[in-house]
């Protein structure tokens, strides 16, 4: 997603996304007292039971002397909790096999993301936001321990060192370790300003010792997910949704259900009818046996095939336009009109809706007794859940308590504005009352059903070229359902979610003219950010059109994009690409029978270069060895570095080559794995990752999504190649 | 209805209908919440379990249908299976929410092909959906696995 978010036009960066204004109309709409005199994060706050301990809301020291790292950030897989604790043993010199982390509870004041202004996961702001943070967290814990020491033995804290948890004095010869040093340390005051590490002597960050927590749980069935919760008198729902979406229910009924073994009650809520039993089976089977007549007057009726050829009209100025539809420009200079001559390519992009599909379906448990609500659920962004909660049962969002469990998957999906499962939760579980915990399950077919997808998506290009082959003239429209239309708060203006990679090309910046314009159409199927965002898209485009241009230029696809980069001044941009190209042995022929596709795209701060080895199998793309080369500031973690390469990149070929979701007339076609063909064992790439070495101390930056929307067009260019011809549309195996 | 099974070595009774899918009498009734619910049709295999050996959908096979059959769930596997070795070793897991239907396929292809080639470890994994993408190392994990001493004596123990 892109940062930030929760702020109103005008509102300083510096004091957090969340506008107060906004923050006041929904503590007073909760209910809650006008809380005046304080910032946006203390009022979503307010409430909030949160304790911080000695060492700060970071760090926890036990009396055993080990470590805990407090994570503000879900780890939904990609291993981030590994990366933010390395940063504070790093500083807080302690011994790596001995500091573990857990999540932090939901408190926007003590726990926003940086970036965001909200407590929030996303972005792949995760490391980047937190290391200013967690290093001052992790160096002032480290000088507590050292003042602790110095005052037990009497001596300078400057003679002091510390490793691996062993506080020592040299002169002296006198050791002691942080179980130790303990109960003094956490009566030191913290320094404001502690001093931190040169980054030039980190012996943690940055090395293979720096691996996941994670592993042993998740490899022995003992990870508890949202899934797996188990609470005494714990209720299982299932609610059945209408088909279309913005449909909602005009009668049912529930004879059928009640009559099911273990079915405990049925409930109308606002989302559709719950069925409330002692199991999950029970609850499914009671789910099913319900009768709901559905009131489709409000819902969307369209189907996606209708909904892109509107979309392909408008960009192809042949549409009338509705009401409130208007071209917004996102780069616009010199005059791409007036120019003429050259060689011309003028082509369209077709993306259809996608949908996350997380391997575990979304779910909660909620416990609601009087206005008081406790969640346990992974919860990606406790702030808008706290703050959507909070309304339902008339109490202040800090009052909402939210225990996060790991993920399993979200790619986005957990992060709605709306906290839409959730909120179906709560409701449920306020019905139920008394404190009794409700799990809410979804079926695979009720996730795929209830949007939130990638939204559908035409771009439309048409270059002039100059005598050499280099572009002139960029002309460029975009069509698509806006996500950030959807925020509660802020909203309006572009949508830079849809532009995002397109904007800040360095093709468009190596191009005299340029005309660039995004139109938003209102489409009523819920849209969402979905790993990577609007490079999902913005990528293909942009990598595949350099491809074709280069083509006809009748130039060397790599060489093309250096000459453009060198133009734009974009740097890291040419340092990938040489390395990727040295590694994948670019100037050597590919093996016998593959056809190699080079791809280079920014995102999330990060810039990663691919170059694919492909060919085609019985009709079908199937893609080999894929050298990726990314520089995302200072490494923390090159083994996690590697996995969210290897993963995203299986991610984003898995959307290029079969992501597909199609609604007919309003209805969603793709219900389960059946039908929404995703990425198998047997498909997936060899993934080789390269790290370019940045000065010592460079802030980190992505690494989370940017793994993702470089495949897509890398495999293209190579399809260019092998076809001939053009991929103008994803995904490129139809079903 | 009463039914007796054999899990993880242990006899077991539960209370539920024959046609109720394992996979929810083993996570609500009996808590052995390993095995996941991920798609409801046998297409994803998060709730892979084995059945006499065999790799099964616990999430499309009744009760019924197992009576009498050994079942063997991620937890069945000891913690310390060269398979969960090599998971840890190489941090197979993202999200990790697929990994216990991994492991018990792999588990599986093992027990029936100590030494698996590559063609034999796609096809046998190719009903298990990781959408983390973590395909490639739980490749390398099984390979690894199938190095070890241990795995070679697997099929004796």
């Amino acid at each position: 997603m892109n940062a930030p978010f929760l702020r109103t036009a005008g509102e300083p960066e510096a004091s957090g996304g969340l506008s107060r204004r906004e923050v006041i109309v929904t503590a007073t709409a909760a209910g809650g007292a006008l809380l005046v005199g304080c910032s946006p994060t203390d009022l979503v706050s307010a409430g909030s039971k949160v304790e911080v301990g000695a060492f700060g809301p970071f760090v926890k020291v036990a009396p055993d002397g080990a470590v805990t790292v407090v994570s503000k950030h879900i780890e939904f897989g990609q291993g981030n909790h590994a990366g933010l604790a390395a940063i504070v043993a790093e500083e807080m010199d302690a011994d790596w096999s001995r500091v573990g982390w857990e999540h932090a509870p939901a408190n926007a004041k003590l726990y926003a993301n940086t970036a965001l202004g909200a407590q929030l996961t996303g972005g792949s702001t995760a490391i980047n936001n937190s290391w200013d943070q967690l290093r001052k967290a992790g160096a002032a814990a480290r000088a507590m321990f050292v003042q602790a020491a110095a005052n037990r033995w009497n001596v300078g804290v400057g003679e002091i060192a510390v490793k691996d948890g062993v506080v020592s004095h040299a002169a002296s010869g006198r050791t002691a370790d942080f179980r130790e040093l303990l109960p003094d340390a956490a009566r030191v005051t913290p320094p404001e300003a502690p001093t931190l590490k040169d980054p030039a002597q980190f012996t943690l960050i940055g090395t293979d010792r720096v691996r996941r927590k994670d592993s042993r749980a998740k490899s022995t069935g003992e990870q508890v997910f949202t899934q797996d919760v188990r609470l005494p008198d714990m209720l299982v729902a299932m609610v059945a949704h209408p088909p279309r979406f913005g449909a909602s229910v005009a009668s049912f009924d529930a004879a059928a259900a009640r009559k099911v073994a273990g079915v405990v009650e049925v409930y109308e809520i606002p989302s559709g009818v719950a069925v409330v039993a002692e199991n999950t089976w029970a609850a499914r089977q009671g789910r099913d046996a319900l009768t709901v007549q559905w009131d489709e007057a409000k819902a969307e009726t369209r189907g996606s095939a209708q909904i892109l050829d509107r979309f392909q009209k408008i960009a192809a100025g042949e549409a009338e336009l509705e009401k409130g539809e208007a071209w917004q420009a996102f780069e616009s200079k010199g005059d791409a009109a007036a120019q003429s001559g050259g060689a011309a390519l003028e082509v369209g992009y077709d993306f259809p809706y996608l949908a996350h599909a997380t391997m575990e379906p979304m779910n909660c448990v909620a416990q609601v007794d009087g206005n008081k609500v406790k969640l346990t659920f992974a919860s990606q962004g406790p702030t808008l859940d706290q703050l959507n909660v909070a309304k339902i049962v008339a109490n202040l969002p800090g009052a909402v308590e939210i225990e996060t469990l790991p993920a399993g998957g979200s790619f986005g999906r957990r992060a709605t504005f709306q906290s839409d499962y959730v909120v179906e939760c709560v409701h449920i579980a306020k019905k139920v009352g008394g404190n009794r915990p409700v799990k809410l399950v979804w079926t695979r077919e009720d996730d795929m059903a209830a949007g939130y997808f990638r939204p559908l998506v035409h771009h439309r290009v048409k270059v002039l070229t100059d005598a050499e082959g280099y572009p002139k003239a960029w002309t460029h429209r975009i069509v698509t359902q806006s996500i950030m239309k959807g925020a509660p708060f802020g909203g309006g203006g572009l949508d830079e979610t849809a532009v995002e990679g397109a904007k800040g090309s360095p093709y468009l910046a190596a191009t005299p003219h340029v005309d660039a314009q995004l139109l938003t159409p209102d489409i009523g199927v819920p849209v969402l950010w979905w790993r990577s965002v609007g490079a999902t898209h913005t990528a293909f485009v942009m990598e595949h059109t350099i491809d074709q241009l280069a083509r006809k230029a009748g130039k060397d696809p790599v060489e093309y994009r250096r000459a453009l980069y060198r133009k734009a001044g974009a740097e890291r941009h040419l340092a990938v690409l040489d390395l990727a190209a040295e590694k994948a042995g670019w100037t050597r022929p590919a093996p016998a029978g593959w056809t190699r596709g080079v791809a280079v795209h920014e995102s999330f701060g990060s810039v990663v270069a691919q170059v694919a080895e492909v060919k085609v199998e019985n009709g079908e793309p199937k893609v080999g060895r894929v050298v990726t080369a990314i520089d995302c500031g200072t490494a923390i973690s090159p083994d996690q570095i590697a996995a969210q390469m290897e993963g995203g990149t299986c991610y984003g070929l898995s959307a290029a080559l079969y992501g597909e979701v199609t609604l007919t007339e309003g209805r969603v076609d793709q219900l389960n794995f059946d039908t929404y063909r995703v990425l198998r064992h047997n498909e997936a790439p060899k993934v080789e990752t390269y790290i370019v070495q940045k000065a010592a101390g460079t802030h980190p930056t992505g690494v989370g999504e940017p793994g993702t929307p470089v495949i897509g067009p890398a495999v293209a260019n190579a399809l260019l190649v092998i076809n001939k011809a053009p991929v103008t549309a994803q995904p490129f195996v139809k079903a | 209805m009463a039914a007796t099974l054999d899990i993880n070595g242990r006899s077991q009774t539960v209370q539920a209908a024959g046609d109720t899918p394992l996979l929810w009498v083993l996570r609500d009734e009996l808590g052995l919440t390993g095995a996941k619910y991920g798609c409801g049709i046998a297409q994803c295999g998060a709730c892979t379990v084995l059945a006499d050996g065999a790799p099964i959908r616990s999430c499309v096979t009744p009760l019924e249908a197992v009576a009498g059959a050994k079942i063997t769930t991620i937890e069945g596997l000891g913690g310390a299976h060269p398979l969960q070795e090599a998971w840890v070793k190489l941090d197979v897991p993202q999200c990790g929410y697929c990994q216990s239907g991994q492991i018990m396929s792999a588990a599986a292809l093992l027990e029936a092909s100590p030494n698996p080639t590559d063609e034999e470890i796609d096809a046998a994994m190719a009903g298990n959906i990781c959408r983390c993408g973590a395909y490639q190392r739980i490749h390398a994990a099984i390979k690894d696995a199938a190095a070890q001493p241990a795995a070679a004596t697997a099929d004796e123990a």
